[in-house]
């Protein structure tokens, strides 16, 4: 068993009182003081996040964005230049290896990041898939710190440090520019349902873009935000998170994102075929949402049950107490004849069964 | 965080404050540092009995559930309905108005004074 790596904004998160959790192999903040507290000054001001840990790959050359066509679900040859994509890099029988998000940082320049936990997965996956192709694909993950700001009060904080537009930058953009003097790439993208600033920067960089951030956001409310909000946040948000709602026995479909699926591409793509058949027989569970009757959370792993029968019809991926709502909240894959809105299910909490209703996702949209 | 040394501690992280053969028991600080934002609490009902080192009751935090171990065999007296209302008393008093149950110790249960709990979590 190998120590967890600390981010470049360690001593910093110390300084501030957090408690840590492996995440990854990444010693991550956790939470500062109450995560309930980061969860509502996200959905009222702003919370500042490190993010440093996530996978960045950079994929470059004449033929990167047909290289990216052919090794994920979408096609980023499509997408504009200083524009981002949320992506999936599927197997061969279409279950999931990753979601990514997709920049498109130049002509031929791109940036995929990858969750934490499988960029070691990605990076190889996408190595591989390029050859043949007229580019390179590159880990850059240990040359990129990224800080989030994320909540209604980010753009006001940001535009004060940055030297970019940020009222110009628009939802899913990404800019190169400066933040507190130093080189960043300002993304207006996040995982929190509430508008937001991904900013990524150089290792070396990141406590002089913190502390910028930090001086800029506390008059607005601001706080530093931990990994534990940002789950209930996501949550909240309908947001599928890798290991739960996503895994490699799951394809987009059942996920309820077949949208981000590109069959029309002219030399098709790895896991094309299999994601034909899944595209046509329908999915044989549903990614829904969960609200439970009483106060007892619905957690990942539980099972859902029909009320009418006893049977086990699905099970929970993802369940919290939700900050925002005040109510438990779920979400999990249940039989598609049990997928509508408004069907009663229960689900066993720790050996008792507690009512719940499926719902549409998401449980929250910011105003 | 300091652990007042008048009251006694189990391994499961609750204290126990003694007078006689009564015990009012709650969790410790660093138990709801390591649980975070307590949400939900289910405490055993007034009048049942309990066995030391059975769950008898849970606190649901935002990112997990813990059950609360019965720290001693005996017969609950009293449960603090102000943190069944309210949580967050727990974790913003733990040795305080956050205690949980109030009840009558039968036997002599093997407990920790504050010097051991606190080389416990040292660990």
């Amino acid at each position: 068993m190998t120590s967890s790596a600390p981010t470049p904004l360690h001593e910093i998160h110390q300084a501030l009182g957090a408690s840590f959790t492996d995440f990854a192999g990444w010693d991550m903040p956790v939470r500062y003081g109450s995560e309930t507290a980061e969860h509502h000054a996200v959905r009222t001001t702003a919370g500042l996040f490190d993010l440093s840990h996530m996978g960045e790959i950079e994929v470059t050359g004449p033929e990167a964005g047909r290289a990216l066509d052919h090794a994920l679900v979408g096609r980023p040859s499509a997408i504009g230049i200083g524009r981002a994509r949320y992506s999936m890099i599927c197997a061969e029988d279409g279950g999931i290896i990753d979601d990514l998000v997709v920049y498109r940082l130049e002509e031929e320049r791109y940036l995929v990041v990858a969750n934490a936990s499988n960029v070691h997965v990605v990076a190889p996956a996408l190595t591989e898939r390029a050859e043949g192709y007229d580019a390179m694909v590159r880990d850059a993950s240990a040359e990129w710190a990224l800080i989030a700001v994320q909540g209604p009060a980010s753009a006001a904080i940001v535009a004060a440090v940055t030297s970019l537009d940020v009222s110009s930058l628009r939802y899913y953009a990404i800019d190169a520019g400066t933040v507190a003097g130093v080189e960043v790439l300002l993304a207006r993208t996040g995982y929190t349902g509430e508008d937001g600033f991904e900013i990524y920067c150089a290792p070396s960089s990141a406590a002089a873009v913190w502390e910028a951030l930090t001086e800029a956001g506390t008059p607005h409310g601001l706080v530093p935000a931990g990994l534990a909000c940002r789950d209930t946040l996501r949550l909240e948000a309908g947001m599928p998170l890798y290991g739960h709602e996503l895994n490699r026995d799951t394809t987009p479909f059942e996920a309820g994102l077949g949208r981000v699926v590109s069959f029309d591409k002219p030399e098709g793509f790895v896991g094309d075929a299999a994601l034909a058949v899944r595209r046509d027989e329908g999915p044989r569970q549903v990614l829904v949402g969960l609200v439970a009757a009483g106060r007892r959370s619905p957690r990942a792993s539980y099972a859902v049950v029909d009320p009418a029968t006893g049977e086990e019809v699905g099970t929970v991926t993802s369940g919290s107490p939700s900050p925002t709502l005040g109510h438990p909240i779920a979400m999990a894959f249940v039989r598609p004849d049990l997928a509508a809105a408004g069907t009663k299910v229960q689900v066993d909490v720790r050996g008792s069964r507690e009512d719940a209703e499926i719902v549409d996702l998401p449980f929250y949209s910011k105003k | 965080m300091t652990n007042p040394t008048h009251l006694s501690y189990t391994a499961e992280h609750e204290w126990l404050e003694t007078r006689g053969d009564v015990a009012r028991v709650g969790v410790t600080a660093f138990a709801t540092e390591a649980l975070g934002d307590i949400v939900f609490v289910e405490l055993p009902e007034v009048g049942s009995k309990i066995t030391g080192g059975e769950s008898c009751g849970e606190l649901e935090s935002t990112k997990s559930v813990s059950d609360i171990f019965a720290p001693a065999d005996g017969e609950i007296l009293a449960i603090n309905a102000a943190v069944v209302e309210d949580p967050a008393l727990i974790n913003s008093d733990p040795f305080g108005a956050g205690w949980l149950f109030e009840v009558r110790v039968s036997g002599t249960p093997e407990l920790l004074d504050a010097a051991a709990y606190d080389a416990l979590i040292e660990e």
